[in-house]
């Protein structure tokens, strides 16, 4: 079943929000996923492999709204795009890592969903309120976890913390990606679609730089007059679909399976 | 040839069980929102539980396999966010079904951090005597409990 959008938004800044939302949460599920199986406790390999199931659930809903809009398959975008067609930001690409760079960089991510999805609940775009509203409920249990996670293991041991800390280092500049400008942003804006990434990045910040510093963790912002600012170069390039060989990897192992036998009904 | 009403449909459509629950129909848990019947064509209105369950192919096919055991051929299932799927949708009856199946229904919030300490009835003995052993569980909609008393580990559906 097909939908329009109504004609006075821009339709291709729509298109390329609704992409981006939907490949990040492929590429981070795909991600996830590699821990089922290697966790280090058993709670750690259920709670991955069911966020895991939870964002690739999420990739679906956005994937099957662009299909409403373009007519393109969630299992053609999924499985037949080349590596250099998807909009994800690098961040959720990059390899898995020891727990604790996973740990953060679930812990940024779901932030950034709670930052987004609650964002999206005011937008003009009807699709856009009604999938949030749903989404942002079960991405609670997400963010329940993954900051209990970092609250225990930021200062437990030396460590935990040492390893923690690594993950911040490692994480914060990718996480920063997330936010990466769209093109055709300021139209999205205007029209009251999202308030654009700029001011999802400053809620983010507010929500993630206390909590870190709470568990004992050093964070590459500063704040002035209220407001977190950092001064790191961000790990973008993504929305633009530059993408590094992590990618590659990633879509070479994801779409594996389809590519032996692209017409087999499972 | 006379194709059947819309109360036959929702009476076949009530017939189908959750894959993960066989006590519960899709109709009892608020699963199957809707349904619309033009020119001989059926459109049927579902909200998923998780938008990941991985049973709702399974549902889309039963649906499909159901109302074609009645004549339709032509069955449209269309999901629906208005209003999302929320665990307080299920009733006192269908909460009591899941206790009866040794699944204890969802805590009644709207705040998902207090989950976390909302104590579950055990359902095989009662006891409030239980702790929750995992946040997550064997599916998307389920969490893990053990029971202190009668010694037995439970499930809890998840509030959401």
């Amino acid at each position: 079943m097909s939908i329009d959008l109504p004609s006075s938004l821009p339709r291709e800044s729509v298109l390329s929000l609704i992409l981006a939302l939907a490949d990040d949460e492929l590429m981070l599920g795909h991600r996830d996923s590699e821990w089922t199986g290697h966790s280090p406790i058993l709670e750690e390999d259920i709670a991955f492999s069911n966020i895991a199931q939870d964002e690739l659930g999420h990739s679906l809903v956005w994937y099957s709204l662009y299909e409403q809009l373009t007519g393109k398959s969630p299992d053609a975008m999924a499985f037949e795009r080349s590596w250099s067609e998807f909009a994800c930001c690098h961040f959720v690409t990059y390899p898995k890592g020891d727990f604790g760079y996973t740990v953060v960089r679930q812990y940024l991510f779901d932030e950034a969903e709670q930052a987004r999805l609650a964002a999206f609940e005011q937008s003009t775009l009807q699709s856009l309120r009604e999938i949030s509203g749903k989404l942002i409920r079960e991405e609670a249990y997400h963010l329940l976890h993954s900051k209990g996670l970092v609250e225990r293991l930021g200062d437990a041991t030396e460590e935990s913390h040492r390893h923690m800390q690594a993950g911040v280092d490692q994480a914060f500049p990718q996480a920063l990606g997330m936010f990466e400008k769209l093109e055709g942003e300021d139209g999205l804006i205007e029209k009251g679609v999202f308030p654009g990434n700029d001011a999802l990045k400053r809620e983010w910040l507010d929500r993630v730089v206390p909590m870190l510093t709470s568990a004992k963790l050093t964070v590459p912002a500063s704040q002035t007059n209220g407001s977190h600012i950092v001064d790191i170069k961000p790990d973008d390039g993504g929305r633009k679909k530059s993408h590094t060989q992590h990618l590659k990897q990633l879509v070479d192992d994801l779409q594996q399976v389809y590519r032996i036998a692209p017409k087999a009904k499972w | 040839m006379q194709l059947p009403d819309e109360r036959t449909i929702w009476r076949e459509l009530e017939k189908i069980t959750d894959p993960e629950i066989p006590v519960l129909s899709l109709v009892d848990m608020k699963i199957i929102r809707e349904v619309t019947v033009r020119d001989g064509k059926v459109s049927v209105s579902i909200s998923p539980t998780f938008v990941g369950c991985p049973a709702l192919d399974h549902i889309k096919d039963e649906i499909k396999t159901r109302l074609a055991g009645l004549g339709f051929a032509d069955v449209e299932i269309l999901t629906t966010y208005t209003p999302p799927w929320s665990s307080d949708m299920l009733d006192e009856n269908a909460r009591e079904k899941l206790r009866a199946f040794g699944i204890a229904p969802p805590a009644q919030t709207s705040e998902i951090p207090a989950t976390l300490i909302i104590p579950a009835a055990c359902p095989f003995c009662g006891s409030m005597h239980t702790h929750m052993e995992g946040e997550f569980g064997a599916t998307l909609c389920k969490q893990l409990f053990y029971c202190d008393d009668c010694r037995q580990s439970f499930e809890r559906f998840k509030t959401v």
